[in-house]
């Protein structure tokens, strides 16, 4: 097989988890940046808002290689997307795939269901609560916590801090109350 | 010059060390040295779209155990990170510039149980932790810019309760 057909296919992850491990010591060797990306968010706080709140009068400019770091992210998404999309149709657990139908999800063609993802729904409860309060959730509870999957679980218990163990267990425990309980009662309001 | 700049620096950021992915380079990057980042980013989201870490199925598979994907890649992340940073500390491999590799010790504080919690509860909703926010939006999910926006004012309105929150 080519390779490149080999590239467009899901990587496993014995492949993406190391090239995602790996991440680690090649900022800290090019240039001693500790892995992080939600302080990005506090970055463009600073940069955009800072409305003069202590917590964000630094000097962003410092942490200007974070930023970069996240439109690098975002450009490899585009590229992934445009030039390495999967031949194959997605693949998902078939258990998974029949919980979220008894919540009213149909579409398991792409990533992301269009039931919750199609742009008509910003305005909707639904945009509400999946984008609006979600994403609060997620820049609100990352800056609280210090940090997110990549500077907690990643970075931090790469260099075994208890600190990001505990926020790591918080992380997933609250992932666990959102889906198992939550969901379900989430869904039924639409 | 060198010198001033390190100077302002140095002074009157006391937050500084509180920041999850501190730059330790002493010498200043100029505007092409921090391509390299954006370099390392593009890989790092292609990766992220390529083994569908930003699929919000893979999410809700992960918090249902329907699948060891999403366990696997974060677990051998850990693995391969843990080992860069033994290999790095016990040999004291320098940095490209000559520096010395920095590491923070992190300090326990509530916020990483409640602030923890909260992220967990958003991370089941939206289906993205930040990194995978960018990838999505990059991938053509242009909805997502809403959950980017709300996570930014989620972090805005953080730092302005910061001194009224249990910490």
């Amino acid at each position: 097989m080519e390779l490149i057909e080999l590239i467009k296919k899901p990587w496993p992850w014995y492949v993406a988890g190391p090239l995602i491990g790996l991440t680690v010591p090649t900022l800290l060797l090019i240039g001693n940046k500790s892995f992080g990306i939600s302080s990005s968010l506090r970055h463009i706080c600073a940069a955009c808002f800072p409305a003069n709140i202590s917590f964000f009068k630094y000097d962003w400019k410092k942490e200007i290689w974070n930023l970069f770091f996240v439109v690098g992210v975002l450009v490899g998404g585009f590229l992934a997307t445009q030039f390495l999309e999967n031949p194959d149709d997605f693949v998902i657990s078939e258990k998974t795939i029949a919980a979220l139908r008894e919540l009213g999800i149909q579409d398991f063609k792409g990533l992301m269901p269009a039931d919750l993802f199609a742009l008509e729904n910003i305005l909707s409860l639904k945009g509400f609560i999946f984008f609006v309060f979600g994403g609060f959730l997620v820049g609100f509870g990352t800056r609280w916590a210090g940090g997110c999957t990549s500077g907690h679980a990643i970075m931090g218990l790469s260099t075994l801090q208890l600190p990001s163990l505990i926020a790591t267990c918080c992380f997933m425990i609250g992932g666990f109350v959102m889906v198992q309980v939550l969901l379900p009662f989430i869904f039924k309001l639409f | 010059m060198a010198t001033n700049q390190t100077n302002t620096n140095t002074v009157s950021f006391p937050e500084h060390l509180v920041c999850d992915a501190p730059n330790d380079m002493v010498k200043r990057e100029s505007t092409l040295g921090n391509l390299k980042y954006l370099v390392v980013g593009v890989m790092f989201g292609i990766v992220f779209v390529k083994a569908e870490i930003i699929s919000w199925f893979r999410i809700q598979e992960m918090f249902r155990l329907h699948s060891f994907h999403m366990y696997g890649v974060i677990g051998s992340a850990v693995v391969v990170g843990m080992i860069s940073v033994f290999l790095i500390k016990k040999f004291n491999i320098k940095t490209l510039a000559g520096e010395t590799v920095q590491f923070h010790p992190k300090k326990f504080m509530r916020g990483q149980i409640y602030g923890g919690l909260l992220f967990g509860l958003g991370w089941g909703i939206t289906g993205a932790c930040p990194g995978p926010l960018f990838a999505q939006i990059g991938s053509g999910y242009v909805a997502v810019i809403v959950t980017l926006l709300s996570a930014i004012a989620g972090t805005w309105t953080y730092g302005l309760l910061k001194d009224r929150l249990p910490n």
